[in-house]
């Protein structure tokens, strides 16, 4: 019993230290010192460093979506809608989740990692020892950086997917290029737009936060670092695709769908 | 972490302005904590510290940087940042900010690196140096700023007699030149005699045994920990004249 009571008491800690620190990287916003250099070098490691990877995903997301879905519209002689279909599902959906997925895997087990190899090896301390702010020098520059960052990923991964689908539609679908274009872009309504462009925010925020945490919590020497990676990007992910259902049942709510 | 026994128990010492306190003790006595906690790392279940005039057990987090500024820590396995080279570790007070080093601060970085005699290695990393070059740039790194306090962890701790020896000579190098007042942790009994009984000499540029029957005070005493409590405060004379068994036992 007493295992269980102490198993619990755990997972209530972390989740206070967790908020705790998630708390203070944006509260470190108001107070100096601000490392602006640290954001900027972070902002190139995750948005320019990610880009490729998202480039293509977005590419073969788009197109896969326009295969997939055109035997189905073609029964019901609706071809004509993929341009739509694509549009609305990168946007809404795939381009800010498949995005903010792929940036966990690479970015949030590498925030983890380096961490995590820091607090074992004391130079956390050494830090704090020197009177430097951990979480201003290390987690705040990550946080800003990834929030902004994927902003501008899903947008790229939203375009990227939409030329994919294009592809698939006018190569191997027959489809008209200037009818694909047109109802993609009319199909568009701000609400779903508003609806892709926060997605990225909230994910942003809990990629680099999770990383972070499990980093700077890391134990037990190289073990445990490896452990502290493999978590962040089990956690990061799962919290991604269950903060997504909330976002958009609340937006859908607001936006009258 | 919560342990069933008191680590430290009944703790209670005073450093002044140029004294150095060496604490000795085996191997998990709470040495290491003393120096964690003088800095405010870990905060002590019951009693006060006070740090330059400042209650370190009363303060939060965020108000400490200041005054760690001012405390230079030289850790047990040197802890520096494997990712930057000898300079930018060693420069890390002074570039946190801006992240660029300028003529004037390489310039300090280089004074720092010439005190611990490794000026040629600024450009290294920390993975391209030997344990002993390490600990004296960690020891360049925490001097650089020329802070009132030092606290050393085992700084000769896994390193053989001859480095161990070097890196002596610049504790009591630190101590005799720049007077500054330090903390010293060690399981090793022969650095501290070395420490109590040598002086740098500034002419001849290198430490020299006190004469005996000199006057000379080299300002250090000794603090012995043992079953988490302090078993003996004095000068290496009085530790000789102990007659407890233990500390008998432990000096032989």
């Amino acid at each position: 019993m007493a295992y269980f009571e102490d198993a619990i008491k755990e997972r209530v800690e972390a989740v206070q230290d967790y908020s705790l620190l998630a708390g203070r990287s944006l509260s470190n916003l108001f107070s100096q010192p601000r490392y602006y250099a640290d954001t900027l070098m972070q902002a190139d490691l995750i948005g320019v460093g990610s880009l490729p990877i998202v480039v293509l995903i977005g590419l073969f997301t788009g197109a896969v979506l326009a295969l997939q879905t055109s035997s189905t519209l073609e029964q019901f002689g609706s071809l004509s809608l993929t341009g739509q279909l694509v549009s609305l599902s990168m946007v809404r959906e795939l381009g800010p989740v498949l995005t903010g997925i792929l940036v966990a895997g690479r970015n949030s087990s590498g925030m983890a990692s380096e961490l995590g190899s820091m607090k074992v090896t004391e130079q956390i301390d050494a830090m704090r020892a020197m009177g430097v702010d951990p979480t201003k020098k290390l987690v705040t520059p990550r946080v800003i950086a990834t929030v902004t960052m994927l902003f501008f990923l899903s947008i790229i991964s939203d375009l990227v997917g939409l030329v994919g689908g294009w592809a698939v539609s006018y190569l191997l679908l027959g489809l008209d290029t200037n009818q694909y274009w047109t109802t993609a872009y009319q199909a568009l309504r701000f609400g779903d737009v508003f609806m892709g462009l926060s997605k990225p925010v909230v994910f942003g925020f809990i990629i680099s936060s999770v990383g972070c945490y499990y980093g700077m919590t890391a134990r037990g020497g190289t073990q445990g670092v490896g452990r502290a990676t493999t978590q962040a990007v089990v956690s990061a992910s799962v919290l991604i695709v269950v903060s997504d259902f909330f976002i958009t049942k609340l937006l859908m709510q607001i936006f009258h769908y | 972490m919560a342990f069933e026994q008191p680590v430290l128990e009944g703790i209670s010492f005073q450093l002044n302005r140029g004294e150095t306190k060496v604490l000795l003790g085996e191997a998990g006595t709470g040495k290491t904590l003393i120096l964690k906690l003088a800095l405010g790392l870990i905060k002590p279940d019951s009693g006060s510290i006070w740090v330059l005039g400042q209650e370190v057990s009363a303060m939060r987090e965020q108000d400490l940087f200041d005054l760690r500024r001012d405390i230079g820590m030289v850790f047990q396995e040197s802890a520096l940042f494997d990712s930057l080279t000898v300079e930018e570790n060693v420069a890390y007070r002074l570039i946190e900010e801006t992240r660029t080093i300028t003529e004037e601060i390489h310039q300090r970085v280089l004074e720092a690196l010439d005190f611990v005699e490794l000026k040629q290695t600024y450009n290294l990393f920390p993975a391209e140096l030997s344990g002993g070059m390490r600990r004296r740039v960690a020891i360049a790194r925490a001097i650089i700023t020329q802070p009132e306090v030092l606290l050393y962890d085992s700084p000769t701790g896994g390193l053989d007699p001859v480095t161990s020896n070097t890196i002596i000579e610049l504790v009591v190098k630190q101590r005799d030149v720049y007077e500054t007042g330090s903390l010293l942790v060690t399981h090793r009994l022969q650095d501290a005699f070395t420490m109590a009984s040598h002086y740098f000499d500034k002419k001849l540029n290198k430490m020299v045994p006190v004469e005996p029957g000199s006057s000379r005070n080299v300002h250090t005493t000794f603090v012995i920990l043992r079953d988490h409590k302090i078993i003996f405060e004095g000068t290496a004379t009085e530790l000789l004249r102990c007659h407890d068994p233990y500390i008998r036992e432990y000096l032989s």
